[in-house]
C-alpha cells in the first residue's frame, strides 16, 4: 500500500557456524557493502536503516543497533532496531518498506543479522522467568508436538520430512552463501542420524549460523538496476497462550497470506506464484507451511512434497536457496528469505535461479507459530 | 504528509519498586484505559517497544501480547526499543492510508535487575562493555565534559521531583538534601530512579482522529537520529542528533508551549534543552519527567504521551515530546505536536 517499494540491492554473507574473522559490527558490515554495491550506492545515499535480529541473548549485548550504528553508516541517520522473534528479518524488511511505502523516505538499507557463535541459542531459547517449569529445550521440543499433531491429522507417512531435508540440502549444494554442504545428501543418510525431537532427526534440523543479510530499498523515482517490486506486504500476530488457537494451522499465518495475495492479485497461489522462500526450520514445516499458506488444501501438503512440486524442477519450487534448513543465522533466516525472493524476480538467483520466476513469496515465522511476515515482489511493476 | 495525532494516552500509576505484577498484568489495565478512553477495541496497526534484558529471558514482548487481546490476529510488530519508537513506526505505518488507528505500548520493569548493570551490556562488547564503565559512569563523564554547574543540577532535580509529586503517576520523592557524589559530578538524587510502568498510545489519522477526540494532539513533526557510539566520536557536551531530529521535526518554526524531555540525568536536560533550542519560557517536564518515574522502555513514550495530554486538556497549543536511548544520548527523537 501507499507509494511504490522495490529492493535494488541485495547483500548476504557465506553462512558458517563461526565467522572468526569478523566481529559483529564486521559481519553486518559485509553484508550492508555487499547490498550497496550491488545497488551501485554508498553509505552517503542512504537516508535510515533498519537493523532487525532475534533475542539479544543470543549474543549478550543489548539492543546492538547503538554499537553497530557507526558499523552501518547511520551516524546521522534515523535508526530503528526490530524484534519479532524468529520472524525478526522478514519483519525487518518490512518496516524498512513502510518507511519507503509511507513517502518518509527514498532509499532504505534494511540489515538483519546473527552471530549465534558467540552463545549457545537453544540455552538462550530455554531461559524463563523465575519460578517457571521450563517444559521443552529449544525451539525443536517446542515444535515437535506440533508436527506430530501434523502427521495424525494428515495422516503424512514418516519419510516426508525427510524428503524436505535432502531435497532443501541439495538445492543449497547451488547456493554459494549457504551454511550446510552435504554432497550426495541420501534418504539414507538423514534417517541415519539421531532423533533430537520425536519425529525430528538431526538432519531434519537447522543448523546454528553466524552470518548477515542486507537489501537496499528504494522509492519509484530513486529504482536503479533490476528491481524486485514489492506486490504486498503484510505482518500477522496472534496471542501465545490463546487456548483456542490452532498451532499446526495458525490463523495469524492464514490471514497474513490472504492479505499478500489480496495486495498482490493472487487468487491461486499454487499457479500464479513462481517460487517461494519459506521460513522452513524443521522439514515437517514445509507440507504444514503449505496448507497455512494456500498452496494445498487441508491434509494435502505432504502430498506436494512427496510427488516433488516443491523441488527446484517441480512445478513450484520451495526454497531454491536451500533455506533455513541450509542456513540459519535466525535473526536473518526471514530477511535471507525475502531477500531470495527478490533474488529470484531479478533473475540474479545464480545456479538455483528459477527459470522466469516473476513473482516470488517470502514468509517469515516466529515465536510459538504466532508472528507471521510476509511479502510478495515480482518482476514487474505492480 | 498525512495528518496523524495522538488521541489516547494512558500510564500506570509507576512504582519505585516491584510489585508481583507480571508485565501482562502491568499493562492489562493502561491498554484498558485507551480502548476506554477512545471506543476502539481493534487497531488498523499495533507497535510496542521492550526490552528482553530487563526480564532477563527472551521474548518479552510475547506475552505481552496475550494483554492485547491480540484474536482474530493483529497486523503488528516490536522494536526492542523505547516505545516512542514504536510509536514512529505506527505514525510511518498510518501514512500508507489503508489504515486509520494504531495502538503504541511499552512497558519495563527495572526493579528486577541491576539497571546499571544492564545498561553496559549495551556498549560495543569488544571495546567499551571490558572497560566495566557502567551507565552512570558515562553519564558523569558527560557531565563533567558539559562542565555543569552542580547548583542548576540540584534545581533541576528539586523542580522535577516537586513536579513528580503533583503526578499521581510518578513516584514520591523528596526534594534533594544532602548527599554523596554518586560518580562526581553525579549524586543520586541526578540519576533516574528504578521504576517499574507501562504506558499506552493511541494514534488516529484525518476525520476519525477528530471523532475520538475533543483536542487531538496533531503531530506535525515527528523524527529520529543517531550518533556515532564511541564517545571519543563525539562533543559529549553537545547533543547532534538531538538537534538535527528537531530540525527534521520542524520544532523550531513556532513557540513551544511544553517540553517533555526523556532526561535520564539531571544534566542531560542542559544538553537537550540547548540541542532543541528551547526558550527560557518553555516549561520543562511538567509531569516530573524520568527524574521523577523512568520506567525504562516507556519512559520516552510517556513524554509523548505527557506532552500531548497538555494539548488534548486545551492547556497547551504545540508541544514537544522527546525520547533518547543509547550511552550519553546516543540516540533521540522529537515529535512535535499541535492542537
Amino acid at each position: 500500500m501507499g507509494e511504490r517499494c522495490a529492493v535494488i540491492g541485495v547483500g548476504q554473507t557465506r553462512y558458517q557456524t563461526r565467522r572468526r574473522d569478523v566481529s559483529i559490527a564486521g559481519l553486518v558490515r559485509e553484508a550492508a557493502l555487499r547490498a550497496l554495491d550491488d545497488a551501485g550506492l554508498t553509505f552517503g545515499d542512504i537516508d535510515a536503516v533498519v537493523l532487525g535480529k532475534a533475542p539479544d541473548l543470543f549474543e549478550g549485548v543489548m539492543m546492538p543497533e547503538a554499537y553497530l550504528a557507526d558499523a552501518l553508516g547511520a551516524a546521522g541517520k534515523p535508526v530503528t532496531r526490530v524484534h519479532t522473534a524468529g520472524s525478526v528479518g522478514g519483519s525487518t524488511a518490512l518496516v524498512g518498506a513502510s518507511l519507503i511505502q509511507s513517502g518518509v523516505h527514498e532509499r532504505v538499507l534494511v540489515v538483519a543479522f546473527e552471530k549465534q557463535s558467540e552463545s549457545n541459542a537453544t540455552w538462550a531459547l530455554s531461559t524463563h522467568l523465575p519460578f517457571t517449569a521450563s517444559l521443552v529445550v529449544g525451539a525443536g521440543g517446542y515444535f515437535a508436538p506440533h508436527i506430530r499433531e501434523y502427521i495424525r491429522r494428515s495422516g503424512a507417512p514418516d519419510h516426508i520430512g525427510t524428503l524436505v531435508a535432502v531435497k532443501d540440502r541439495r538445492n543449497a549444494l547451488k547456493n554459494p552463501y549457504a551454511h550446510l554442504r552435504i554432497p550426495g545428501i541420501t534418504r539414507e543418510l538423514v534417517e541415519a542420524t539421531p532423533m533430537l525431537w520425536e519425529p525430528i532427526r538431526y538432519l531434519e534440523t537447522c543448523p546454528s549460523s553466524d552470518g548477515a543479510c542486507a537489501m537496499v530499498l528504494a522509492a519509484e523515482h530513486k529504482v536503479t538496476g533490476t528491481p524486485a517490486w514489492v506486490h504486498g506486504a503484510a505482518m500477522r500476530s496472534e496471542p501465545i497462550f490463546r487456548a483456542g488457537r490452532d498451532m499446526v494451522d495458525p490463523r495469524g499465518g492464514r490471514d497474513c497470506a490472504a492479505d499478500v495475495y489480496r495486495q498482490a492479485g493472487v487468487t491461486d497461489p499454487r499457479r500464479e506464484i513462481d517460487v517461494a522462500e519459506v521460513y522452513v526450520p524443521f522439514s515437517w514445516y514445509e507440507p504444514m507451511w503449505l496448507e497455512n499458506l494456500g498452496f494445498a488444501g487441508a491434509g494435502e501438503g505432504w502430498k506436494l512434497t512427496e510427488a516433488g512440486a516443491t523441488a527446484l524442477d517441480g512445478d513450484i519450487p520451495w526454497n531454491a536457496s536451500g533455506g533455513v534448513l541450509s542456513a540459519n543465522p535466525i535473526g536473518a533466516s526471514g530477511l535471507i528469505r525475502f531477500a531470495e525472493a527478490a533474488q529470484q524476480v531479478r533473475g540474479l538467483a545464480g545456479e538455483h535461479q528459477v527459470d522466469g520466476a516473476r513473482r516470488a513469496l517470502g514468509h517469515a515465522y516466529g515465536g510459538g507459530a504466532q508472528f507471521f511476515a510476509m511479502w510478495m515482489v515480482g518482476s514487474d511493476r505492480p | 504528509m498525512r495528518e496523524v495525532a495522538v488521541v489516547a494516552f494512558a500510564q500506570t500509576r509507576h512504582t519505585g519498586h516491584d510489585e508481583g505484577l507480571s508485565e501482562p498484568e502491568m499493562l492489562l489495565p493502561v491498554l484498558g484505559e485507551v480502548k476506554e478512553r477512545t471506543g476502539l477495541a481493534r487497531f488498523g496497526f499495533t507497535c510496542s517497544g521492550s526490552c528482553d534484558y530487563l526480564a532477563g529471558a527472551p521474548f518479552s514482548f510475547v506475552s505481552a501480547l496475550d494483554a492485547v487481546g491480540a484474536w482474530p490476529p493483529i497486523s503488528e510488530s516490536h522494536v526492542e526499543m523505547d516505545a516512542a519508537w514504536a510509536l514512529h513506526e505506527a505514525w510511518v505505518r498510518l501514512q500508507h492510508g489503508d489504515v486509520d488507528t494504531a495502538l503504541v505500548y511499552g512497558f519495563g520493569k527495572s526493579s528486577l535487575g541491576d539497571l546499571r548493570e544492564i545498561m553496559t551490556l549495551q556498549l560495543d562488547p569488544y571495546y567499551l562493555a571490558p572497560l566495566g564503565l557502567d551507565q552512570v559512569s558515562f553519564a558523569a563523564l558527560q557531565a563533567s565534559a558539559l562542565g555543569a554547574d552542580e547548583a542548576r543540577l540540584r534545581e533541576i532535580v528539586r523542580r522535577s521531583r516537586a513536579a513528580g509529586r503533583a503526578n499521581p503517576c510518578a513516584l514520591d520523592l523528596p526534594d534533594p538534601g544532602e548527599e554523596e557524589y554518586e560518580v562526581a559530578p553525579l549524586r543520586p538524587s541526578d540519576i533516574a530512579p528504578i521504576t517499574d510502568g507501562a504506558a499506552a498510545v493511541v494514534l488516529a489519522a484525518g476525520d476519525l482522529a477528530r471523532e475520538l477526540a475533543e483536542r487531538p494532539a496533531w503531530i506535525s513533526g515527528i523524527a529520529h537520529r543517531i550518533e556515532p557510539h564511541y564517545l571519543g566520536m563525539r562533543d559529549l557536551a553537545r547533543s547532534a542528533s538531538a538537534a538535527d531530529a528537531a530540525r527534521a521535526a520542524g520544532a523550531g518554526k513556532g513557540h513551544l508551549d511544553v517540553a517533555e524531555l526523556h532526561a535520564q540525568f539531571s544534566h542531560e536536560e542542559i544538553i537537550l534543552a540547548d540541542a532543541l533550542g528551547l526558550s527560557p519560557d518553555t516549561v520543562v517536564n511538567p509531569s516530573g519527567g524520568p527524574l521523577a518515574a523512568n520506567p525504562v522502555m516507556a519512559t520516552g513514550l510517556i513524554r509523548i504521551g505527557e506532552a500531548a495530554r497538555r494539548v488534548m486538556d486545551g492547556t497547551a497549543t504545540r508541544v514537544l515530546g522527546h525520547a533518547a536511548a543509547g550511552p550519553c544520548l546516543q540516540q533521540n527523537l522529537v515529535a512535535v505536536m499541535e492542537a
